[in-house]
């Protein structure tokens, strides 16, 4: 029982990670069908920036200055290379996959290619008593943030107006564009959040590996493109419910399973779910 | 004339390896150098296979991220055939690429429920499997994040050694005529033109009375087969597998030789590849020489791409079309002076 618990708590954990970035990716790419391959940067950006602002500015600041920047980064990758670009969506995916390759290149001749160890908050390394499992407390500052993350996302989406047009634009862009609504403003405003998403899972990725490296962004961003086809494009509760999912399978088979089989399954879980719903889970109806 | 030009350069390409050539600042030796010839091979593989990845990509529209899986495919079967199992090479290479070639028939057939960009993200998720599969060393069989050197004792002799390395490079350049033959093939048959049509509008396929999945399964195919041979090929040339085959990274870097050659163009990625093949090669020995990020290949190349998305959309083969206005130009005046 006390494995089952620590496993499921662990899995939810690996969820709340490739929910933060799988959200911003699906909302990026539901809204301005660009298939977002810098993602992965955006993470790292946020992990090395807490990183290197954490002996300055505490941990706390430090945190949030490494969500800005992703936020920036996000935002101005938008402006500088997706934007002119306009409606050509191939060419908008291969600047990001240039980016990508770039970017992590860069990060490496800055920080070198070793690991850094990654600061985190004192009470992390407490662990928790839940029906005799010890569970690190690290996971509970996971599944907190993803919570209060989606539950923020939602509100926003459901209850501003930014968060009407982004909701529309997913639907339906060319309907919003013909009511005489500048949807690009929006496409940056995603990218911003996407980017602030990812480099929160950047930073708490850190915290939970207790380190960061310029390749690590790649590796979550493939489960977290599993997530978004599961979930379904451009559904930010697709994405929740994928996440979920997906994170406790991979825990659950990696631990009953062969080493390595947990990822396997995930994308057996893929394959399966687009054999009998192609759309993924949330399906075309989905918006927020 | 022009239509002599590739077997004018093949003709060059092949009687290359015995020219004492000097050509200091692209080679570190003579071009008969066994250290000249293995960048060259390296450099034709790749040709072979960023333009078999245009099969998908510039012809049939199919923006793969998951390529990687039937080079790495390639590369590890024959190398574990031949260096676990004592296969003959020649047997090895066919087995792996028939095995391959059902992979493929068989993932495609799932990816291809989905189309655009689900298309990409689906065949990156079943690469990966490969990735991680061929990391987690199964049965010490792929030699896990070390890979898999190539055991030279069931190799043909005179694919062995340094003074073979000639070898290799014909080795190479036959796997590129192979692709190029396939491909241009392909391009000339109903098959090309109908794949070139989903590319521009899968609807106008559909309503012909043709199967766009089942066309588009076939391209798929193919593809994967000669990625597997291309896959054969760098593991001879190269001398074994790594795991870096089978990433993701690999199969980005065969879009960006794509793209910067010229996609979907006939001779385009072709040249996209060697180009790329040897800047990465070249750069990564002047890294050290280099300030900043500029030692790192990647970020090189990644740069570049990115410029050539916003100012070479043709790419390579797409700069021909760029200078035609001054071509047509320089030979109006021509023309004059030889009528008058």
């Amino acid at each position: 029982m006390s494995t089952v618990v620590l496993l499921t708590l662990t899995g939810l954990g690996l969820a709340a990670l490739y929910f933060l970035i799988a959200s911003g990716l699906s909302l990026v790419f539901g809204l301005a069908g660009v298939l977002n391959f810098a993602h992965g940067l955006f993470l790292s950006v946020g992990a090395y920036v807490t990183w290197w602002a954490e002996p300055h500015l505490g941990l706390p600041l430090a945190v949030v200055a490494g969500v800005v920047a992703a936020a920036a980064t996000g935002a101005l990758v938008e402006l500088a290379m997706i934007r002119p670009l306009y409606t050509r969506h191939t060419e908008q995916v291969l600047v990001t996959v240039g980016l990508s390759l770039a970017g992590v290149a860069l990060l490496q001749s800055i920080w070198g290619a070793d690991a850094r160890v990654f600061p985190s908050f004192a009470f992390t390394k407490n662990v928790t008593t839940i029906v005799g499992a010890q569970v690190p407390d690290d996971r509970f500052l996971l599944i907190g943030a993803a919570v209060l993350v989606l539950s923020g996302l939602l509100a926003f989406l459901r209850f501003t107006r930014y968060g009407l047009v982004i909701r529309a634009g997913v639907e339906n862009r060319d309907m919003v564009k013909a009511l005489g609504i500048d949807v690009r403003n929006a496409f940056t405003l995603v990218f911003a959040i996407g980017g602030a998403l990812a480099g929160l899972a950047g930073i708490l990725g850190g915290m939970y590996f207790t380190s960061i490296s310029p390749g690590q962004g790649g590796s979550l961003l493939i489960f977290a493109f599993i997530v978004v086809v599961i979930g379904g494009l451009g559904s930010v509760t697709g994405s929740a419910v994928a996440a979920v999912v997906v994170g406790i399978l991979q825990q659950f088979v990696n631990y009953y399973g062969a080493s390595g089989a947990g990822d396997v399954s995930v994308v057996a879980l893929l394959a399966i779910v687009l054999l009998l719903r192609p759309a993924g889970i949330a399906g075309k109806v989905a918006t927020a | 004339m022009k239509k002599y030009l590739p077997l004018g350069l093949l003709l060059v390409a092949v009687v290359l390896p015995w020219s004492t050539l000097n050509l200091p600042g692209l080679f570190d030796g003579p071009l008969n150098a066994p250290g000249t010839l293995q960048l060259l091979a390296v450099c034709l593989v790749f040709g072979g296979l960023a333009l078999g990845y245009d099969l998908l990509f510039g012809r049939a529209g199919l923006l793969s991220f998951g390529h990687a899986l039937y080079i790495a495919s390639g590369a590890y079967g024959v190398d574990i055939l031949v260096s676990h199992y004592g296969w003959a090479l020649w047997s090895a290479v066919g087995v792996t690429v028939l095995v391959a070639a059902t992979l493929a028939a068989l993932l495609g057939s799932v990816a291809l429920k989905t189309s655009g960009i689900a298309f990409s993200m689906v065949t990156l998720a079943f690469a990966q499997v490969g990735y991680i599969l061929v990391n987690r060393d199964p049965g010490g069989l792929t030699g896990g994040e070390e890979g898999l050197p190539l055991k030279t004792s069931g190799l043909p002799s005179g694919l062995v050694g340094v003074v073979n390395t000639v070898h290799l490079y014909w080795l190479a350049l036959a796997f590129l005529v192979v692709t190029v033959l396939v491909v241009h093939a392909v391009d000339r048959a109903p098959l090309g033109r109908t794949l070139i049509g989903l590319r521009d509008d899968e609807r106008r396929i559909a309503v012909v009375g043709l199967s766009p999945y089942r066309l588009k399964l076939l391209a798929f195919v193919v593809a994967g087969a000669l990625a597997a041979l291309g896959g054969a090929a760098y593991v001879l040339v190269v001398g074994g597998a790594a795991p870096h085959v089978a990433s993701s990274e690999f199969t980005l870097a065969l879009i960006v030789m794509t793209v910067l050659g010229g996609a979907g163009t006939r001779w385009g990625a072709v040249a996209g590849g060697i180009l790329y093949a040897f800047l990465d090669q070249r750069l990564a020995r002047l890294g050290g020489q280099l300030p900043g990020p500029f030692g790192q290949p990647l970020f090189v190349l990644g740069t570049l791409f990115i410029l050539a998305v916003y100012f070479v959309p043709g790419g390579l083969a797409g700069l021909r079309g760029r200078f035609e206005p001054v071509r047509r130009a320089l030979r109006r005046p021509a023309a004059e002076v030889s009528t008058s």
